[in-house]
């Protein structure tokens, strides 16, 4: 049995998304940027960003948009995490491990508090 | 670094940062020639051939020319410790393409390793880029093409919990489809 996903697959999910938007239309936007530059990822930033992805399965967050940055020029705190969540100051994360990146999404993207343990102060 | 698909992640934001519009990323494994081989080509901004010749030499890059840092030489190395090589096509206004093949039973070679997560990453978070990734195995190809996914998707971003679930599911089915012993969790040292 051929289990691969189709385009209708995605049809079906693109509709159920569309139904939990409507429901959680109040939420401000928030946005997640990873660092990816070769000191980001040499420190891991890909399993942190991969984190990120499946808590926001888990936990179905919606209207969240994950982009990607290159260095920054701290590659000694990478990896690096930054949240904006809609008019709110930037905040950056540094030593995000995926379990910090997690702790990030569950704490500061869907209750809004901000996680101060690992806050850079740029 | 320790897996190849990491090598390719960081090679591809060379691409990303040289603003290509469309990326291809290649990996061709096979067994009877015992290669493996890797491509990642865009059609970016492009370098002169001295500008090549300097992203080749860790020594000589530097900190003002920041679209290209330690990446490519790591990858460089990590080839020739293993039978292959590393090339780099590029013209200016025309875009890169960056050929490296290994040995694939070389002692040394490091595993291809979480390849989804790399795509699944790179499709993710740049969005404005048209991506194709083409996954061979001995002579079988699977090919993905983002773009009926944006089409069909319009306006919505990838980054919505079925969907994301959805196309990582499409990824991995097509490349378990034509090499069966493809394991996405190969290397799950992350610990």
């Amino acid at each position: 049995m051929s289990t691969i996903k189709s385009l209708d697959d995605l049809k079906r999910a693109k509709e159920e998304a569309l139904k939990k938007r409507e429901l959680k239309a109040t939420s401000g936007a928030a946005q997640v940027i990873v660092g990816m530059g070769t000191c980001g990822i040499a420190a891991g930033a890909r399993d942190t960003m991969k984190a990120i992805l499946e808590t926001i399965e888990q936990d179905s967050i919606t209207g969240v948009i994950v982009t990607q940055t290159g260095c920054i020029g701290l590659c000694e705190r990478e990896p690096i995490v930054q949240v904006i969540i809609g008019e709110q100051p930037k905040v950056t994360y540094g030593k995000v491990t995926p379990e910090v990146a997690r702790k990030i999404m569950k704490e500061h993207v869907e209750a809004g508090k901000i996680v101060t343990n690992n806050v850079i102060n740029l | 670094m320790r897996e190849l698909s990491l090598h390719l992640l960081d090679i591809a934001e060379n691409s990303i940062a040289a603003e290509a519009k469309c990326i291809k990323i290649v990996v061709n494994e096979d067994s009877r020639s015992d290669l493996l081989q890797m491509i990642v080509e865009d059609d970016g901004m492009g370098m002169s051939t001295e500008m090549v010749e300097k992203v080749i030499d860790p020594f000589t890059t530097t900190r003002t020319t920041r679209k290209v840092g330690l990446g490519i030489p790591l990858l460089k190395a990590a080839a020739e410790a293993c039978n292959g090589f590393l090339t780099i096509d590029s013209q200016p206004g025309k875009g890169t393409k960056i050929f490296v093949q290994f040995q694939r039973s070389h002692i040394d070679r490091m595993p291809l390793g979480d390849l989804v997560t790399t795509m699944m990453n790179l499709l993710v978070a740049n969005l404005q880029i048209h991506w194709i990734f083409q996954y061979q195995y001995n002579g079988k190809v699977f090919v993905f093409d983002d773009q009926p996914i944006k089409n069909e998707l319009e306006d919505m971003p990838l980054t919505e919990p079925g969907i994301l679930n959805c196309i990582r599911e499409m990824l991995k089915s097509g490349i378990m489809e034509i090499n069966p012993d493809f394991s996405t969790d190969q290397v799950s040292i992350s610990k």
